[in-house]
């Protein structure tokens, strides 16, 4: 009888504490039942707007909502107090953007600078994902057309419509390293059919870089830079677009505000065109305005 | 003393084999909605995972933020990326009991109101909380649902004075679930 007392206890309590064991914790076994779900984890947010400063981004307006774009950009800051660090001139771009789809944006715009209108397409082929799908990057194709309204833009030659014709293409390849960094490479083909002078080239490639660093939730810092590649000519005067900026986030808006080199908002006027040197001090303030509606609720 | 002994060795093992009572969900309906001034707020999550003891009537619940759908696509990205930082605090949890778990039985097809506490984890804060819901027991299946409030300041959510009209202080949680068997 003594003896088998303490048997019995130890039946007991081996008997009770698989039943203890069960009950540990829930939240873990739930962890444990959901770590298997094969889930694709997408990437968002690579950047907070469709441009990074005045080139495109690999972000896209939503599907079924409506971007209205507004950007300026102002004259030399070194042009001093007379007019006012260039507040007095400034160019300006209107622009539409609107997404047939998540991955499918088209937009149309009409610059001040150079009286033109530009139509464009992106879309996105590739999205950063983890999980189960495993992509490393997120890639988009750019393509847009451009039109100068200029009167008598070739006065010593016939005046035709093509010779008012800009194409730009771009590949569009970008990564969220962490919640804080993006970096972009955008490789791009510009193609001119009238240039000022026969001796420049009609075609520019170029590479771009562009990157953000996130300081807040709502605040982003920007730089990019346009790369030219040694061509016959690229035309004198011409250099290399750079840019720094800032992204600040207020509900449904975007404001970007940068200094830049560059005076156009069209990929031949920044990347190919771009006419201040910034060793001279010619910078350029500007912003764009992004501002969202929504069109077709999901 | 041999025969006692073995009766409760036998007794033991039949309530383990009834131990094995856990309900389970991966397709848990969990939304919220927020009222303000300027817009209403409507977000869905059709994945929460739950799991309900009904051995001892506790109750845990885990929900990825990121797999909340919002009608506007900007709202979704700003709810991750500016408010419940989904890549710090990617999941919203729940640990809990039913307090008046005497009351269910979850032998018998029916329908019981049920009182749960527990803790609630969001955006990385805990805090205990108090709920009545419905339990209704059919079959194989428990179905439950309730709605709480959740205000935002007590989870350290910040909202910029900017949109101070468009996003409620205090947000209706809704929970519907409907939990079978859980078989290991």
């Amino acid at each position: 009888m003594n003896k088998k007392v303490p048997v019995f206890c130890m039946l007991l309590i081996i008997l009770a504490l698989p039943k203890l064991q069960a009950q540990e914790d829930l939240l873990e076994l739930l962890e444990e039942e959901t770590k298997d779900g094969n889930s694709v984890n997408y990437t968002y947010a690579t950047f907070k707007a469709t441009r990074i400063i005045n080139g495109q981004s690999v972000e896209n307006t939503a599907g079924g909502v409506l971007s209205f774009i507004i950007a300026h950009r102002f004259g030399k800051i070194n042009d001093g107090f007379y007019e006012l660090f260039g507040l007095d001139q400034s160019t300006i771009r209107f622009g539409l953007e609107y997404g047939i789809t998540d991955d499918l944006n088209i937009g149309l715009g009409r610059s001040s600078f150079q009286k033109t209108f530009d139509v464009y397409a992106k879309y996105k082929l590739l999205k950063q994902s983890s999980g189960a799908k495993n992509i490393p990057v997120t890639l988009s194709l750019f393509s847009g057309i451009a039109a100068t309204g200029v009167r008598d833009l070739n006065p010593d030659g016939e005046d035709m419509f093509s010779s008012r014709l800009s194409y730009s293409y771009q590949l569009l390849l970008a990564r969220k390293f962490s919640n804080n960094f993006s970096l972009q490479l955008s490789p791009t083909l510009i193609h001119r059919n009238l240039v000022r002078t026969p001796q420049i080239n009609n075609d520019v490639i170029a590479l771009g870089a562009g990157a953000r660093y996130k300081l807040s939730n709502r605040v982003t810092l920007n730089a990019e830079y346009f790369y030219r590649f040694e061509n016959e000519n690229l035309g004198n005067d011409t250099y290399n677009a750079i840019a720094l900026g800032l992204d600040i986030e207020t509900g449904g808006h975007v404001f970007q505000l940068h200094i830049t080199n560059s005076r156009g908002m069209l990929e031949r006027y920044f990347v190919a065109e771009t006419t201040g040197d910034i060793t001279d001090g010619d910078i350029f303030f500007g912003f764009n305005i992004n501002r969202v509606f929504t069109i077709v609720e999901k | 003393m041999k025969n006692i002994t073995l009766t409760i060795i036998f007794s033991l093992c039949t309530i383990q084999i009834f131990a094995q009572g856990k309900y389970f969900t991966r397709t848990g309906h969990i939304s919220f909605f927020s009222k303000a001034t300027l817009e209403n707020i409507e977000a869905h999550n059709q994945q929460g995972t739950c799991i309900l003891d009904s051995e001892n009537g506790e109750i845990a619940l885990s929900v990825l933020m990121k797999g909340f759908e919002f009608e506007k696509a900007l709202m979704q990205e700003h709810f991750n990326e500016n408010y419940i930082e989904s890549h710090k605090f990617p999941k919203s949890t729940f640990k809990g009991k039913i307090a008046n778990f005497d009351e269910v039985n979850f032998q018998d097809n029916g329908k019981y109101n049920v009182k749960v506490q527990g803790e609630l984890t969001i955006h990385g804060e805990t805090k205990s909380v108090e709920s009545e819901g419905i339990l209704e027991v059919s079959d194989n299946t428990i179905s439950a649902h309730t709605t709480f409030p959740v205000a935002v300041k007590d989870y350290k959510i910040k909202i910029p004075k900017t949109v101070i009209n468009n996003i409620a202080e205090v947000v209706e949680v809704k929970v519907e679930l409907e939990l079978k068997p859980y078989n290991r």
